[in-house]
């Protein structure tokens, strides 16, 4: 599981490097699978009934709630910045003619 | 984005109307089994986006004639406000209350002031994704 | 009724000024204005024969109770004729404002705003006892007055001599809230009344001097003291009003005030009094001479603020003396503290009412200038009489009430000629002299104000405007003042009785008992002694130099700008501004890679170090899942998807394979008994893809051929260490539990206390319900950037089609 979640890791760093700008989102999405599996590992993988009450199970059978919570509140935050990042690719393309971060740097006499 | 595909359309008609009701259940379920206000909203979302993609979105908009900007105003509103709430009655923010009725149609119910909060989840998940989905479609 | 919520009445106030501005036009804001403090006047005036007794009052605020943080209002002699001086010379500013500022022209909503927003600071910074609020309410002074300086915002002086105030009084802040954390260290209390108390332990704590050269900072910086002084001139950029009520009456004491306040913590130590003493006396003669060279009436007053300031605070050094005497009311050394609260409340009353001559021979001449003024005696004669009086109380001159405290103040000065502690007995001669030259000085800019421009020659061909007299709106309040000046001459011990010696109570409360054990008369004459003789020498040298001023005046121009403290100001500030600047041009390439990779690095190095230095390392087989069948098919689908986002050349694959690795996480979720997760997972992870299509319908094809080999590995190898990092952090994580989980609370209580069975949704709702609602305000973020993003395009057009 853990080698799992480095790989995730790696290749969304790799993709975030690139130039070019879908590929970074990509990446970002890859980070944030990532993240909320490392968040759930991180909880323990124990439990054998899932987080709801139910009679009969006993209270160290169900599985961590709170990571679940977590990584509930995470995807959606993730799902809100990847649809900005997506709209902000889509804009900067439009305008700009271009999807390759180094042509997107600010200009000199910036400050 | 116009298709005029019969197979999907018909399809659509009925399946929408499952998934809503669905994301309804789902969406009351929530307190004590599996689901709740995110899930609940991006359910309702999805049937949304079926029917635009079946249909279009213009036709969509004539059916479903809402400003989900104001939904999404509406949503945080509403959560906050049931959190405040709590300040009226003298207790810590976000305290929740809660209790047992018995509903002539549904059988024991309970009812919630988190209930109130996870509407207000549900419709700012709502606004906010059909926003996004509505001004990226209509900006072709 | 709890007063402490008297203190944010102004800021309430303020919220309705805007509306008033712009709903009732008719009417000046002013009038609206106007209410608020002299209705809190009227209360406070009130509360006055507690404190004439001596007793206090206190009123609590909680603020944020788990840090100790509370509101408290503590009042006292003090306080009260702190509060009564904000209070009371606020109103006469606003009614003066009333007349000075156009409805029409001037932004008046802004203006208020911030003149409110300052009433409440400074009320929160006498009546505060609780070291961090007033530490907050110092910090708001500064940035209402930054606000003010820079009112005229379009003008170059102003948001220089803004920026500058801002700078000086800031840093001095945080100097002092350091010095105010020591005092809570030592003592183990932010309150100022435990503190007290505790002031002979206090003393020999090894943070002591510390703490009071670091409070010292603060005070010294805010009542513009030698050499933080230089930041008050360029003040004066502000309006009249302005002016008048910060920087002369108010703000500017508000470091009198934490020097009086603290004095009976830090009295003991000699240190205190070299210091307050000291700088206050240098100040008061430095700037009593700089005043001289000042073309600006503003200026000259400005640095006769620097002055008086500095004669005040010394005086509150000397008052420190008589915590080493015995039997203090037998002594002179008695004269000093109430000389300083006496002549605090004098100087508020005269320049307050010079200021707002200076404001009106601006407003109806068109210049400030004193080279073009002159002979406007005959043209606005109720100005001079009113300028005329606050001078000569300025000066020193019977029978105002300037004259009865300068006395004091060379009483208390020649009393520390006979101290004899601290090496007193060698240096202590110096004090009198020093205040002698000083207040020849100020005798003589009194009389270059007043007399260079009303006296002498009319030159009308120089103003911008037919001098003429203010309207009486605008006089009301300065005369109002210097009626106030001749008043307390003649009764000078009724106001001591009731305003001066309640505070001198707070000041030595070791001391006395009650105010009236404060065993001082105050009367104009005192037989033939030495401070009659010195006063005699001030006028006659002073009217003396004033009558050669045209000789000699000019040497001021001899003195280099190059080397003064605004020069050291400026370059200082030009330095870090150009050295920040290199210094981020250094690393801020722009290329959002160069910005990713730092980060990386630094998260790869950190983690890492942290793993290796702490060998928090572990690696515990046994409490791994077991792996069946399913996570294996999984897992492979997932780092099979994964491979393929990598190394696809077309965007449609990388997106169907993204919703691939999205829709194993959910099957991953199944697994693992999370449901809410998978449901929640699934559902996104279509809409997303959906959303996805859409955007990159728009979006060129993946472009690699510009990526080198070179730059590929190192992209590589930086991906490996954040990989390997992640894979050692998640085994650490999952192999080790220091702490129980809050999650078995969680797990207990559903049923009981939050009535709800998926344990998952309640805590979302209900345990951590801040943390959803504000997921749910960052989704309404994201949802307003992503409309903006797409109508902002659309308005632009549109203009470009204009243009055509």
């Amino acid at each position: 599981m853990s080698v799992v979640i480095g790989f995730l890791f790696m290749a969304a760093v790799y993709l975030m490097l690139s130039k070019s700008l879908i590929r970074i989102i990509i990446g970002t999405g890859l980070l944030s699978h990532g993240a909320h599996l490392l968040l759930l590992t991180m909880g323990g993988l124990g439990g054998i009934s899932p987080p709801v009450v139910a009679d009969g199970v006993s209270v160290s059978d169900y599985a961590d709630p709170l990571p679940q919570a977590l990584i509930l509140t995470a995807i959606v935050i993730s799902f809100a910045v990847t649809s900005f990042f997506l709209v902000l690719a889509y804009r900067s393309y439009q305008e700009l003619g271009t999807d390759n971060m180094d042509l997107l740097r600010g200009t000199e006499d910036h400050e | 984005m116009r298709t005029n595909d019969v197979m999907l359309q018909t399809a659509t008609k009925v399946v929408t109307f499952i998934i809503l009701m669905f994301a309804v259940h789902i969406f009351f379920a929530g307190h004590y089994t599996p689901g709740g206000g995110f899930v609940g909203g991006l359910l309702t979302t999805s049937a949304i986006v079926l029917l635009m993609l079946a249909f279009d979105i213009e036709t969509v908009k004539k059916i479903l004639p809402l400003n989900y900007v104001t939904m999404t105003a509406i949503g945080l509103l509403l959560a906050l406000a049931t959190a405040a709430a709590s300040i009226i009655f003298d207790v810590p923010f976000f305290t929740h209350a809660y209790d047992y009725f018995d509903l002539p149609l549904f059988g024991k119910t309970s009812l919630h002031s988190a209930m109130l909060f996870d509407a207000g989840v549900y419709l700012v998940v709502v606004g906010v994704t059909m926003t996004i989905i509505q001004t990226i479609g209509e900006d072709e | 009724m709890s007063f402490v919520f008297l203190i944010f009445l102004p800021l309430l106030a303020a919220l309705f000024i805007p509306l008033l501005f712009k709903k009732v036009g008719k009417i000046h804001t002013g009038w609206f204005v106007l209410v608020v403090p002299v209705a809190l006047f009227i209360y406070y005036l009130s509360l006055l024969p507690t404190t004439i007794d001596g007793g206090n009052l206190v009123s609590e605020f909680q603020w944020i109770p788990s840090l100790d943080i509370a509101f408290v209002a503590y009042i006292d002699g003090l306080s009260l004729l702190f509060t009564l001086l904000i209070t009371g010379i606020g109103a006469l500013v606003v009614l003066y404002s009333i007349f000075y500022l156009d409805k029409h022209r001037e932004q008046l909503h802004n203006f208020y705003v911030y003149l409110l927003m300052f009433m409440t600071a400074m009320l929160g910074i006498v009546q505060s006892d609780h070291l961090i609020t007033l530490y907050l309410f110092w910090e708001l002074t500064s940035i209402s007055s930054f606000l003010l300086i820079g009112y005229w915002y379009t003008r170059d002086r102003s948001r220089f001599g803004a920026l500058k105030s801002m700078m000086i009084t800031v840093f001095g802040g945080l100097m002092m809230l350091g010095g105010f954390v020591l005092l809570s260290i030592m003592g183990d209390t932010y309150s100022i009344r435990e503190l007290i108390p505790q002031a002979a332990e206090l003393a020999t704590h090894d943070f002591f001097i510390w703490a009071l050269v670091l409070v010292l900072f603060g005070a010294f910086t805010k009542s513009a003291q030698f050499p933080f002084y230089i930041w008050l001139p360029d003040a004066m950029e502000a309006p009249t009003p302005v002016s008048a009520y910060l920087h002369s009456a108010t703000m500017v004491k508000a470091g009198l005030y934490l020097v009086a306040r603290l004095t009976p913590i830090f009295a003991l130590s000699g240190t205190w009094m070299w210091l307050v003493a000291g700088v206050g006396l240098f100040t008061m003669f430095w700037g009593s001479f700089f005043a001289l060279k000042q073309k600006d009436l503003k200026g000259i007053l400005a640095f006769s603020t620097v002055s008086q300031l500095g004669l005040i605070m010394s005086l509150l050094g000397a008052s420190a003396a008589g915590y080493h005497i015995d039997n203090i009311a037998e002594t002179t050394f008695k004269y000093a503290g109430f000389a300083a609260i006496f002549h605090l409340i004098n100087h508020a009353v005269f320049k307050g009412s010079l200021f707002m001559i200076a404001g009106i021979v601006d407003h109806e001449t068109g210049t400030r200038d004193i080279r073009k003024l002159g002979g406007l005696m005959g043209l606005m004669p109720i100005s001079f009489t009113v300028a005329m009086i606050g001078a000569f109380s300025m000066a020193g001159l019977p029978p105002f009430g300037g004259f009865l405290s300068k006395e004091m103040f060379l009483t208390a000065m020649l009393s520390l000629t006979e101290f004899d502690l601290f090496s007193m007995d060698v240096w202590g001669v110096l004090f009198p002299i020093v205040a002698w030259l000083g207040s020849v000085f100020t005798f003589i800019y009194s009389f270059y104000f007043v007399f260079h421009t009303f006296a002498g020659k009319h030159k009308p061909e120089e103003l911008p405007k037919p001098a003429h007299e203010a309207p009486i709106g605008m006089l009301i309040s300065p005369i109002f003042l210097a009626l106030l000046v001749i008043v307390i001459f003649f009764i000078p011990n009724r106001v001591g009785d009731w305003l001066v010696k309640p505070a001198v109570m707070a000041i030595q409360p070791f001391l006395y008992n009650s105010p009236s054990e404060v065993d001082v008369h105050v009367s104009a004459w005192h037989g033939f002694n030495t401070e009659l003789f010195m006063t005699l020498g001030i006028f006659a040298v002073g009217g003396l130099m004033f009558w050669t001023l045209h000789k000699w005046q000019k040497s001021y121009d001899r003195f280099p700008d190059s080397v003064s403290l605004n020069a050291l100001y400026d370059n200082l500030m030009f330095m870090s501004d150009t050295g920040a600047n290199r210094f981020s041009k250094l690393y801020m390439t722009g290329f959002i890679r160069s910005y990713l990779v730092y980060m990386f690095s630094f998260v790869v190095i950190i983690v890492l170090g942290t793993l290796f230095l702490t060998e928090s390392f572990a690696f515990d087989v046994t409490n791994l899942a077991p792996i069946g069948f399913y996570e294996i098919v999984i897992l492979l689908a997932l780092v099979g998807s994964t491979l393929t986002i990598l190394f696809s050349k077309s965007r449609l694959t990388a997106i169907i394979a993204l919703g691939a690795v999205g829709y194993s996480v959910a099957l991953f979720f199944v697994i693992f008994r999370a449901p809410d997760l998978a449901l929640t997972q699934l559902v996104i992870e279509t809409i997303s893809v959906a959303l996805f299509l859409l955007a990159f319908y728009h979006l060129p094809q993946i472009s690699r051929k510009e990526e080198r080999m070179r730059f590929r590995l190192g992209n590589a190898l930086i991906a490996l260490g954040v990989g390997v990092t992640m894979t050692l952090v998640a085994l650490s994580a999952h192999s080790q539990k220091f702490l129980p989980s809050i999650s078995e609370f969680y797990k207990e209580t559903v049923y009981s206390e939050a009535g709800g069975g998926n344990i998952v949704n309640v805590i979302l709702v209900d345990y951590r319900g801040f943390d959803t609602l504000f997921e749910i305000a960052v989704l309404g973020i994201a949802g307003i950037g992503i409309i903006t993003m797409i109508k902002l395009r659309m308005t632009k057009k549109e203009g470009q089609h204009e243009n055509k």
